[in-house]
């Protein structure tokens, strides 16, 4: 177990280390999650009142939609020379490199999750009720909702010739009970909590979370080792 | 008696419906220095791959030191075609994140020097020709102190120096008692420390035994027939 951990914080080290050197995989995700909400903003219409209460939705699904950029990326540059590979073959434990994995592309969602709420704000005049405490609590469970389960995804489909279709079509169905979960609490974020919702809808984002990331550590053994 | 280093037993694996390689038995001793050769296409990557427990057999067995293949990994290491290595990262950041993970004994800054990288260590391996990208594979796989080293097309992309370089460690791990395994075209290049030799064709082991493969058999095979086996068939 401690060998696992210290494998683990030596993935997400390299994880981040790989992030910073390749900023152009956390511009992407950032622009394509910005270029969405700008399109739902158009799309969603003028109607002040009907934006505000849809704003939640819009940025959970600008966040999943950019999210598959960010997880095809992180499998693709594993795959490209068999790094993956290699690093199985050292050995690391194959739970060390989904937890590694997945907690740089926490990190990585957390980030763009974070950006883009001033911009839900403003795009959709959705000043959150109550401040941005609960707002930014919120972004990072959302963001390991997502994760967990996209990293899984990720690596089993990095290998298909059709990745780019397979990783959202494979992720999406399977994300919407978290992310029924972060657009609710979310929404009473931005129009307020009369009947103290908030904290039901965050443990539900919570179990899910737990879920999909005790699932992930023991599934992945499966997904890469062929 | 110590277990042979790796046992195979009617091992075979299929992709998409095809038969790679496909009923192979040997054993190969500890300390031995094994050469596996054959046209292309005939599965030596694939067998080289079995046998570095990077991929599991659909049918039959692989052992590695008497016991099972994955748990064996920290005294296997195996150099393929793909390198391995992170694009972004430095040379010298790849083995050192190689030596963290792997807990491996070895020096980065010794291995280094040994293939020649040292002056080129903290450029980004997206920089590196070819070449160098191999000779940093070599690094790692020295970085690791294996039992069992497997190398396929080691000659591959490099220069008369790397040549001599990759000569010199064959001849370094076979005197320290590493069994090794070339997958290699080069037959004449290695066959002065060969001590077993595995002919393939077609994913069929066609020939195995002790010594360098004989000269006139190599011709023939090389052709891509697929003969009899030989006598010293498993």
């Amino acid at each position: 177990m401690k060998e696992v951990v210290r494998q683990c914080s030596l993935v997400v080290r390299k994880e981040l280390l790989h992030l910073w050197r390749g900023k152009a995989r956390l511009v992407a995700t950032g622009a394509f999650a910005f270029a969405n909400l700008v399109v739902f903003s158009f799309a969603g219409g003028l109607h002040g009142e009907a934006m505000r209460t849809n704003a939640a939705g819009f940025l959970w699904v600008g966040i999943l939609l950019a999210s598959t950029l960010a997880l095809g990326e992180s499998f693709r540059v594993e795959v490209q020379n068999q790094a993956l590979e290699a690093m199985v073959l050292l050995p690391v434990h194959p739970a060390a490199i989904f937890y590694g994995k997945a907690i740089g592309n926490f990190v990585l969602l957390s980030l763009v999750g974070a950006v883009m709420v001033p911009c839900s704000i403003v795009l959709f005049d959705a000043v959150p009720v109550g401040g941005l405490g609960r707002l930014f609590l919120t972004i990072p469970f959302g963001a390991a909702a997502i994760s967990a389960p996209g990293t899984m995804h990720a690596a089993l489909s990095c290998r298909a010739r059709s990745r780019d279709v397979l990783l959202p079509l494979l992720l999406f169905p399977l994300v919407v009970p978290g992310l029924v979960a972060a657009v609710q609490a979310t929404q009473l974020c931005f129009l307020g909590d009369a009947m103290g919702e908030y904290g039901s809808w965050l443990t539900v984002l919570a179990a899910y979370c737990v879920v999909q990331w005790g699932l992930g550590g023991l599934l992945f053994s499966h997904i890469v080792e062929e | 008696m110590a277990p042979p280093a790796i046992a195979t037993a009617g091992a075979g694996r299929r992709f998409i419906g095809r038969w790679a390689v496909r009923g192979v038995t040997l054993a190969v001793p500890q300390g031995a220095f094994l050469l596996v050769y054959g046209p292309n296409g005939a599965g030596k990557t694939t067998l080289l791959r079995l046998m570095g427990s990077a991929l599991a057999p659909n049918e039959g067995t692989v052992s590695l030191f008497g016991g099972e293949a994955a748990p064996a990994r920290s005294r296997v290491a195996l150099l393929t075609h793909a390198d391995g290595h992170y694009d972004e990262l430095s040379g010298r950041e790849n083995l050192e994140q190689a030596k963290a993970l792997g807990g491996l004994r070895g020096s980065v800054d010794e291995v280094l020097v040994r293939v020649g990288l040292h002056l080129r260590a903290r450029d980004p391996v997206r920089q590196y020709s070819a070449g160098m990208r191999k000779r940093l594979a070599f690094a790692r796989l020295l970085l690791k102190e294996p039992e069992l080293a497997l190398f396929d097309e080691p000659y591959a992309a490099l220069d008369e120096e790397g040549h001599t370089v990759v000569d010199a460690l064959f001849q370094e791990l076979h005197a320290r008692g590493t069994t090794v395994v070339v997958s290699t075209h080069q037959v004449a290049r290695v066959s002065a420390l060969c001590t077993h030799h595995a002919e393939l064709c077609a994913g069929q082991l066609v020939a195995f035994g002790p010594g360098a493969p004989a000269r006139s058999r190599q011709g023939v095979r090389a052709a891509g027939s697929l003969g009899e086996p030989s006598a010293e068939g498993p």
